[in-house]
């Protein structure tokens, strides 16, 4: 009981930061914002993806990568923050408290996801005006997005536990986020790519996400099925809350 | 029945050794004083007290909880007053003790009841609902002390609690500490520079210096330790040896060009030992005062300052940090 009360409590302190931190909000929806028009417009004056875009142009065709990429940047950089709280001692108060270490977890995941999630539904909104949206669409684009804000911000908070300084910030970016992020097939249809790269980009969890947003939202066959798409999902939020879980056990 | 009891605590970090082998013993209830210079290991004994660091070695119960074994059970009977802020500055005050209270399983009606009371005692009702951001230090450090007070700790520990506060903020907070401690029966341990407010509050105290517990006791023993009373003479050839032979002369040394001396009943032996001495241009007697009880174990004079720019710089990376 006390637990599930310091559990929201600490959501609730989460999601009064990102009321009140609006600016973070905006400048991280301007990058999706930025691949949609500038690259978007761009690279789609002189792409064509004929039918592997299930007929959509560029721009559309990369919405749902983009809406990956707001979502796993949004939640990674949500659970690395943990870094920042630390250094500025205000994780001390929550540390040396009665609240389990998997209790303040959850409540961060909890507010990470939530965080995440209302830009998600921003950008979907944005959406509206070139890709077509249902009902359907946009819960199916939710549940996927929700599967990647847990595993992302679990993963996030891993990794944030282990440090006590932003030096190593540069190093995951690169070689973490980036790799992710490109891997994902986000920016272009995983099909036609050299064996190598496929293969690489099979070993990535946000592929099966994206594959499976390509085919909610623009209705293009999966290359993965579904159902695969989603256990993998699963898996990786799954598995990425139980290191996090190990990992704030042994933080102090 | 003993509130804190530490067996050969030791905390190294690489070869520094900054906790050796405490061994304390705190009753139930009682203020206790851990007085030391800085980096003498007063904030690492707090720590792992309140299970923020492991030692590395020896044991330590809380409240009769292993700090080891029942972290949370220790967590769940300690409240902490950090000598480093940490307030979340995009709260607003009163949210900041409503998490507190979340986190310590602080019921509705007593939390509003109770947040409202502290909040008044520390004076800060007035912008209770701005954002901490805002808050001048002593606001912040007056609202730390409303927040470790709220969910009534079987062991309260206050590392530099009144460090920048103003003297009616700091004479309020120990009244409100010495209260908690006689009504609730709250044990008490705490940190502090300023010697005249731990001797004033304090039960017993403990000189910690280079990470060991070098003198213990009540205030009053510790400075009837000394043996007497100070004697500062000034004259034109200060030299111990000119009242040798004088019994009631416990110690005798040459400080700043003075003759200074610890003389038993300074009062009665004065005229004697002015007697035996020519062209003394000045005299101060003085009774000890903790300060130099720290003086004698420490060989240091403990110096307000020192903690006053540790602590406003910590203020000023915090402000930074959180605008």
């Amino acid at each position: 009981m006390g637990n599930l009360q310091g559990l929201y409590g600490i959501w609730l302190r989460e999601f009064k930061v990102f009321q009140r931190e609006r600016s973070r909000v905006i400048s991280s929806m301007v990058t999706p914002l930025m691949f949609i028009v500038l690259l978007g417009g761009g690279l789609g004056s002189t792409v064509d993806l004929g039918s592997l875009g299930g007929g959509f142009g560029y721009q559309t065709f990369i919405f749902p990568g983009i809406l990956l990429m707001l979502t796993m940047m949004g939640s990674i950089f949500f659970g690395l923050y943990i870094v920042w709280d630390r250094r500025i001692d205000v994780l001390k108060e929550v540390l040396v408290s009665p609240v389990s270490r998997t209790a303040i977890f959850f409540g961060k995941v909890l507010g990470g996801c939530t965080d995440v999630l209302i830009q998600v539904c921003i950008l979907l909104c944005i959406g509206i005006l070139f890709v077509p949206t249902t009902p359907a669409s946009v819960a199916g684009s939710l549940v996927v997005a929700l599967l990647v804000a847990i595993g992302m911000v679990a993963l996030g908070l891993s990794i944030g536990s282990l440090f006590e300084s932003l030096e190593g910030f540069q190093v995951i970016v690169s070689f973490l986020v980036y790799p992710l992020f490109f891997l994902s097939g986000a920016l272009f249809p995983l099909d036609p790519l050299p064996a190598w790269l496929k293969t690489a980009s099979y070993l990535d969890p946000l592929t099966y996400a994206v594959d499976a947003l390509r085919s909610i939202q623009l209705g293009i066959p999966p290359s993965i099925p579904l159902g695969v798409d989603f256990l993998v999902m699963a898996a990786f939020a799954a598995g990425m809350v139980l290191l996090g879980t190990l990992g704030f056990r042994r933080m102090r | 029945m003993s509130s804190i009891e530490t067996s050969g605590l030791t905390k190294k970090f690489g070869n520094l050794t900054a906790v050796d082998s405490a061994d304390l013993e705190i009753e139930t209830g009682e203020i206790f004083g851990l007085l030391g210079p800085n980096g003498a290991g007063k904030t690492t004994t707090i720590k792992m007290l309140v299970t923020l660091l492991k030692p590395t070695s020896g044991t330590a119960k809380v409240n009769g909880f292993d700090i080891e074994k029942q972290a949370e059970d220790v967590r769940r009977s300690v409240g902490v007053v950090f000598q480093d802020p940490s307030l979340d500055t995009v709260l607003t005050g009163r949210e900041n003790m409503e998490l507190h209270a979340r986190l310590y399983g602080v019921g509705r009606e007593t939390r509003r009841k109770r947040i409202d009371e502290l909040l008044a005692l520390m004076d800060l009702q007035a912008r209770a609902d701005d954002v901490v951001k805002h808050y001048s230090g002593g606001m912040r450090r007056r609202l730390e002390l409303a927040r470790g007070l709220l969910h009534h700790p079987a062991v309260l520990f206050l590392d530099e609690p009144t460090l920048g506060l103003d003297p009616q903020t700091r004479e309020l907070t120990w009244k409100y500490i010495k209260t908690i401690s006689e009504q609730e029966q709250t044990t008490v341990v705490l940190t502090t520079h300023y010697m005249d407010e731990a001797d004033a509050v304090c039960g017993r105290i403990g000189i910690i210096d280079h990470g060991r517990v070098v003198a213990l006791d009540t205030p009053a023993d510790l400075k009837h330790r000394l043996g007497g009373d100070l004697v500062c003479l000034k004259l034109s050839r200060p030299d111990p040896s000119l009242l040798s032979g004088l019994s009631y002369i416990k110690e005798a040394k040459v400080s700043d060009g003075q003759l200074a001396l610890t003389v038993e009943d300074a009062a009665a032996h004065l005229p004697e030992m002015l007697s035996m001495l020519r062209d003394v241009t000045s005299v101060e007697v003085r009774t000890p005062t903790l300060n130099d009880v720290f003086l004698k174990y420490t060989g240091r004079q403990i110096r307000e300052e020192e903690g006053g720019a540790g602590w406003q710089e910590a203020a000023m990376r915090h402000a930074l940090g959180g605008g």
